[in-house]
């Protein structure tokens, strides 16, 4: 503990706060978006192989989205206990957690780009000589992809708020900041501590989704950009 | 450069599972090579089916297709596709694809190396009339329809295929433009000579564009196969008759040039001429020439006795025709010039006339002919 304010006398303010424990807290930062990061890259590879696997069928894409929609209704308390006794207190829990909740947004959104791709092009794409896989991975992925990055985005948003209450699963990031700073409520620098994290987290989200304005600027083509 | 080969269908049957009836039932025809052959039929004949058979995007249930002698049944779908170039409504353009990327795709398909490819893709742009330098880089949603669909068609032709389908691809640009790539696609078979399907339900583009055309009914069967002259004059049934539409004859007229019948010839006098020294003979008209010999005025026998000057008597011809227009062309100028029609040559100099008995007499050898 830092003398400033042993025996809770000097009472900082924010910035002071902030100041003052940079290192840990900058680390905390810096796993909370690399988790929430890393599980959004996750969800999307999964989310995108359940889209492309059920696209076609009508009653695939109802049931893919209804099932990610459910695992969505779940709240994250409740989610997380029941996956602490399977993955243990730490980062594995965690980990699964995200990763449900981030697969909704994207599954769904998959789903709706690789339908809404205009059959007439499908059908030009193999109809010049594209093998299948081609099809899928040179046009109709690429005409979706617009929409499963606005579900990563989306997906990404959700997490970053979601990560902070797999603190109570000692999962790595700024949950553990708030946790502590509402279970210690009325010592000296619990609201600091609290106030730190949520703050965090929220400027955290912004910068991310500032990363994907860039990332559409790069991947998405001129000619579908709106 | 790859000539059109033949197409050979042979007893080719389609029937989805669950259904009664066949989408296409023992169909057989021969495509001759380098000819355009329309498909013409109402919407769910089975045309499109029947032609997407050929590349394979539908397998049939039975029967066999040959191409150029080969068993098109035997090739693997994606190797036989590169080969059979295709063009559909609405040009079916990738939209991430810039027009450079859309024509080049058949080509690195088919493995060709960057520089061939770059070469190819400008010729193709040059064939098809849009510039490469201007066009090349821009994306389809920065074309207008004309130009999107000669994008398609230059997709289609980039890897130089013996073969060609093509279903409805003027169908969704206005009468106008549509005209315009119909008279390109019959200039560019003039150089390619590639066997063509075209599939639309359009007659009056089956008789513009077709060597042959087959007017198919009800689960594909074929109505009528033949010329669009014979068509014209001897509708099979009442069911092709009826297809074929009011105006046969009219019809028939767009199948004749000017230059291919025989041209009348009016009394002539330049404008500089002196009124009272023109002979009219048996003649009620007098048709006027500026100094290079093109059309300027008509002058009846009455204007001609009062007029002072031949720059200004009678009336101007208002509607001409060239060598190159249909006699359907003429019929219009006539119409508007109320007598004949003035005809001219590449200058715009006179070289003769037609009138309405010519005409007459064309659809009446029309009509015995087929």
């Amino acid at each position: 503990m830092d003398a400033n304010f042993e025996g809770g006398a000097a009472r900082m303010n924010v910035l002071q706060y902030v100041a003052d424990r940079w290192d840990r807290l900058s680390l905390q930062a810096f796993l909370h978006v690399s988790a929430v990061v890393q599980c959004t890259v996750l969800a999307t590879v999964l989310g995108v192989a359940i889209g492309v696997a059920v696209y076609r069928s009508p009653a695939g894409s109802a049931l893919a989205t209804a099932l990610a929609s459910t695992i969505l209704t779940i709240p994250s308390f409740a989610l997380l206990a029941l996956l602490i006794p399977v993955f243990g207190l730490g980062a594995n829990t965690t980990v699964v957690a995200l990763v449900l909740y981030a697969l909704l947004p994207i599954v769904r959104n998959t789903v709706v780009g690789l339908a809404g791709v205009d059959p007439a092009v499908s059908d030009a794409a193999r109809g010049i000589g594209m093998s299948r896989f081609g099809v899928l991975a040179r046009v109709e992925l690429r005409l979706a992809w617009p929409a499963i990055l606005a579900g990563m985005r989306v997906a990404t948003q959700m997490l970053m708020g979601i990560a902070v209450i797999a603190a109570y699963a000692k999962g790595p990031g700024l949950g553990s900041e708030v946790f502590s700073g509402l279970a210690n409520a009325g010592s000296a620098n619990s609201m600091n501590q609290a106030l730190t994290g949520t703050i965090g987290v929220v400027i955290l989200a912004l910068l991310l989704d500032g990363v994907y304005v860039l990332v559409n600027r790069f991947t998405v083509s001129r000619g579908v950009r709106g | 450069m790859a000539e059109g080969i033949e197409i050979r269908l042979d007893h080719v049957t389609k029937r989805y599972p669950g259904q009664k009836a066949a989408a296409v039932d023992d169909f057989s025809m021969v495509v001759p090579a380098g000819q355009i052959v329309v498909f013409v039929g109402p919407s769910g004949c089975g045309k499109t089916t029947t032609m997407r058979m050929i590349n394979r995007l539908i397998e049939p249930t039975s029967g066999t297709i040959t191409i150029g002698g080969e068993d098109a049944l035997g090739i693997d779908p994606d190797d036989l596709r590169r080969r059979v170039g295709y063009a559909i409504q609405q040009a079916g353009l990738f939209p991430h694809f810039t027009v450079a990327q859309s024509i080049g795709i058949v080509p690195g398909l088919l493995g060709w190396d960057k520089k061939r490819i770059a070469a190819r893709v400008e010729e193709m742009m040059d064939l098809v009339g849009l510039d490469p330098g201007e066009y090349a880089d821009r994306f389809p949603r920065q074309l207008s329809g004309g130009q999107q669909q000669r994008v398609g068609v230059a997709r289609a032709l980039a890897a130089d295929p013996p073969v060609l389908l093509m279903d409805e691809p003027f169908g969704a640009v206005d009468p106008i433009t549509r005209g315009h790539l119909q008279d390109e696609l019959l200039r560019l078979q003039n150089e390619l000579r590639k066997t063509i399907v075209f599939v639309t339900h359009d007659f009056d583009e089956a008789v513009k564009l077709g060597d042959r055309i087959a007017v198919l009914g009800d689960r594909s069967t074929i109505l009528q196969y033949d010329t669009p002259d014979a068509i014209l004059a001897n509708p099979a049934d009442d069911t092709v008759a009826g297809f074929v539409g009011a105006g046969a004859s009219l019809k028939a007229l767009t199948l004749t040039r000017v230059r291919d019948v025989e041209l009348g010839q009016a009394v002539t006098a330049r404008s500089d001429a002196d009124p009272s020294t023109v002979e009219l003979g048996d003649e009620k008209f007098l048709l006027v020439l500026d100094q290079r010999d093109r059309p300027l005025r008509w002058v009846h026998l009455k204007e001609l006795k009062n007029a002072r000057s031949l720059a200004v008597a009678g009336r101007p011809v208002q509607d001409s025709v060239t060598l190159q227009s249909t006699l359907r062309d003429a019929l219009e100028a006539m119409v508007n010039e109320g007598g004949r029609a003035v005809v001219t040559g590449s200058r715009g100099e006179y070289v003769g006339t037609v009138d309405l008995a010519t005409v007459t007499d064309v659809v009446q050898r029309l009509r015995a002919s087929a």
